[in-house]
């Protein structure tokens, strides 16, 4: 068996073995800053079974990032982290940079958000995927050269032979991003990150480029956490997906699950900012009002309080736990008035009725005002 | 509180949007190798700064006298047949003397930017690099030195280094050097940490580290190769300032020390009889200036072929 045929996908690289692969538990991770303490992730836990894929959503600053980068030690020297990671049943939380380095690009890698930056202006993209072959793999030169040639055929790159001595500037985004996957695979990780992959390139290309990673995933029995704030990137690929807020996962559960009944409101608003094919031209996009929490002073409550239609009394002042659902054990959520219970119900109908008045003509609109309570 | 209820209003149908297209590969790509090309004046810089040093390495098989060599005859007069440039004061082959002279400047020149370079270039990328305590020691001290008039430490450091009696002349090149280079480290020092900075924020660099990279590889084999373009078109100005600066030195004779020829110390020579003999100093002015204008140039030329921008100056 050459390494050639393992590493370009030919032999599953994350063969099963006992336990999960990675276990995260109560992960917590705060920068120090001159305007406080940023807590930046929360309390997350999350086990990952081989070859499975975890979706973890969040808008931007929701510590979604943060928390791949916690997992793999890839944090700045300031931030201060809590929790255990147990992977393949070693902790790896309190490794040295040596430790974490012998992990890296073999056992775990990452595929960057930007393609225009994660690759080296300077160097020939084949040596960036030849660099890591050769110093982890201790392949010589032709036998680096051939892989890496192999691995830019399995990531869809015509003509990798010549390619290989390309610079990145002479490349389209996509392939960038292509190449940048294959950087991250050269070694044959167990576990792969994806942080964002997709969210600097074209719509065209993003699905190509998720494809790509499915199939790759598929072929090499590998695990993977893809980081995105767009649901509908993982709704077809995750088998789990966890949902973040202000650095906690406010809901978790299989993907179906999730979709079918979703209870976090931010989950649900979430889904509603994505515009819908069959809406008629000029629908309102549907935001989701207000900010995402300050992450230095999150609010007391639930920390999306501030802007959930159907927050009541309690949830700005409690904060929720996660919990599981009655009817599904593994489907988790932080929610004291979730989606589908009478309380959120009977606001939704309010809500609807006052759009449907608002859309109304003005004489309408003047009737309604004179009848309140009247049902729209 | 704020609260805006229509925004989640409807909770419509999940329905994800499945994006299933293939993997189309008519993705548009450049075709690769393709270069940009040198300009004549490029060219023209190359050729007059490689000619010079040609010709002041191969100075003994050209068809000129020694540089050192009196000849009576042609002492303060301008051009004539087989002195193409004339005499000096002394009678001296002008020609000769600018040809053999360029040695000691070039010395001088790249001799001190090429120890301000890796002096300085070692300390910016180090600083840049890791930052922490080295940075928070290594860049006031430049800061320090920055603050200090140039030309006057470059003049008190040739005057202190060569202060014993007897300094040979090729040991005297070495400490005009060796101070124009002092002067140049945290110059070049301080761009290169600038540059060092922005291209250590880079995400390939997270990424080299995340494939399992020393610091030592991620500094030398993808922060360096990034920063050089910028190290080398400040460097070629640099080497142009030196060569005038050592004519500064040579007006208060701390410069290369006579009778070794260097365009500073001839034109320092030269100007006692400017009147009377105005051809030695013009012609070595117009070699000077023509070299200093191709070093400038072509620093040009390099930084707006990297793009590099003026991140600190």
């Amino acid at each position: 068996m050459s390494s050639a045929q393992v590493i370009d996908g030919a032999q599953p690289t994350g063969v099963p073995g006992a336990g999960p692969l990675l276990q995260v538990s109560h992960v917590s991770t705060e920068f120090p800053t001159p305007r406080g303490v940023v807590h930046a992730v929360n309390d997350v836990s999350f086990t990952l079974e081989r070859g499975k894929t975890l979706g973890v959503v969040g808008e931007s600053g929701s510590g979604k990032s943060v928390l791949s980068r916690t997992i793999m030690g890839l944090l700045p020297r300031s931030a201060q982290r809590s929790g255990e990671v147990v992977f393949e049943g070693r902790p790896i939380h309190d490794l040295d940079s040596a430790g974490y380095r012998s992990l890296w690009g073999t056992e775990m890698a990452m595929v960057f958000q930007d393609p225009m930056t994660a690759l080296n202006p300077v160097m020939k993209v084949g040596r960036q995927i030849t660099e890591s072959l050769r110093y982890h793999l201790d392949m010589d030169k032709s036998e680096a050269r051939e892989t890496a040639v192999a691995l830019l055929r399995a990531v869809r790159i015509p003509e990798a032979e010549r390619r290989f001595n390309a610079y990145p500037h002479e490349m389209s985004g996509g392939m960038r991003q292509r190449v940048v996957i294959a950087v991250a695979l050269a070694c044959g990780p167990k576990l792969l990150f994806a942080d964002e992959p997709t969210t600097a390139l074209d719509v065209t290309v993003q699905a190509q480029i998720l494809d790509l990673l499915a199939e790759q995933q598929r072929d090499r029995y590998m695990a993977m956490v893809l980081v995105t704030h767009d649901l509908g990137v993982v709704a077809g690929r995750a088998d789990e997906i966890a949902v973040m807020y202000a650095g906690r996962i406010v809901e978790k559960a299989a993907t179906k699950v999730l979709f079918r009944e979703m209870r976090m409101p931010y989950t649900e608003a979430l889904l509603n900012a994505i515009p819908k094919l069959g809406d008629p031209s000029h629908t309102r996009l549907a935001a989701i009002g207000g900010r995402p929490p300050d992450l230095v002073d999150p609010p007391k409550g639930c920390p999306f309080s501030p802007r959930c239609p159907y927050a009541r009394e309690r949830c700005h002042e409690e904060r929720p736990e996660l919990t599981p659902s009655e009817s599904n054990p593994d489907h988790l959520y932080a929610c004291f008035y979730p989606v589908g219970s009478p309380e959120t119900e009977e606001i939704r109908v309010r809500i609807q009725a006052q759009r449907l008045i608002d859309s109304a003509p003005p004489e309408v609109r003047e009737a309604a005002a004179e009848h309140p309570g009247g049902q729209g | 509180m704020q609260r805006t209820p229509d925004a989640v209003a409807d909770a419509p149908l999940p329905e994800p949007p499945l994006p299933t297209a293939e993997a189309i590969l008519g993705e548009e790509v450049p075709p690769a190798g393709k270069k940009k090309r040198l300009g004549v004046g490029a060219w023209l810089a190359i050729i007059w700064i490689v000619g010079l040093l040609l010709a002041a390495i191969f100075a003994p098989l050209l068809p000129i006298p020694e540089p050192t060599e009196v000849f009576p005859e042609i002492a303060r007069k301008g051009p004539t047949a087989g002195h193409l440039l004339g005499g000096d004061t002394t009678g001296r082959d002008v020609l000769s003397r600018i040809i053999y002279g360029a040695r000691a400047s070039y010395a001088v020149g790249f001799g001190a930017v090429g120890f301000g370079l890796v002096i300085g270039g070692a300390i910016g990328l180090m600083a840049g690099f890791f930052r922490g305590k080295f940075d928070a020691i290594a860049t006031p001290a430049m800061n320090v030195f920055l603050a200090i008039p140039q030309f006057i430490l470059a003049l008190s450091l040739v005057t202190v280094l060569a202060s014993q009696d007897g300094v040979t002349g090729s040991r005297r090149l070495m400490v005009v050097i060796l101070g124009l280079g002092i002067v140049s480290v945290p110059l070049l020092g301080r761009i290169t940490r600038a540059n060092t900075l922005t291209w250590s924020e880079r995400e390939f660099v997270l990424a080299a580290r995340a494939m399992g990279a020393k610091n030592g590889r991620i500094m030398f084999r993808e922060v360096l190769p990034n920063v050089i373009p910028a190290m080398a078109s400040i460097a070629l100005l640099a080497v142009g300032i030196a060569i005038v600066a050592e004519g500064g030195l040579a007006l208060f004779g701390a410069g290369v020390q006579l009778p070794t020829p260097s365009w500073g110390n001839m034109i320092a020579e030269a100007r006692t009889s400017m009147r009377r003999a105005p051809h030695t100093i013009i012609f070595t002015s117009i070699v000077l200036f023509l070299t200093v204008l191709s070093l400038n140039y072509l620093g040009d030329v390099v930084r707006q072929r990297f793009d590099v921008r003026e991140a600190a100056l």
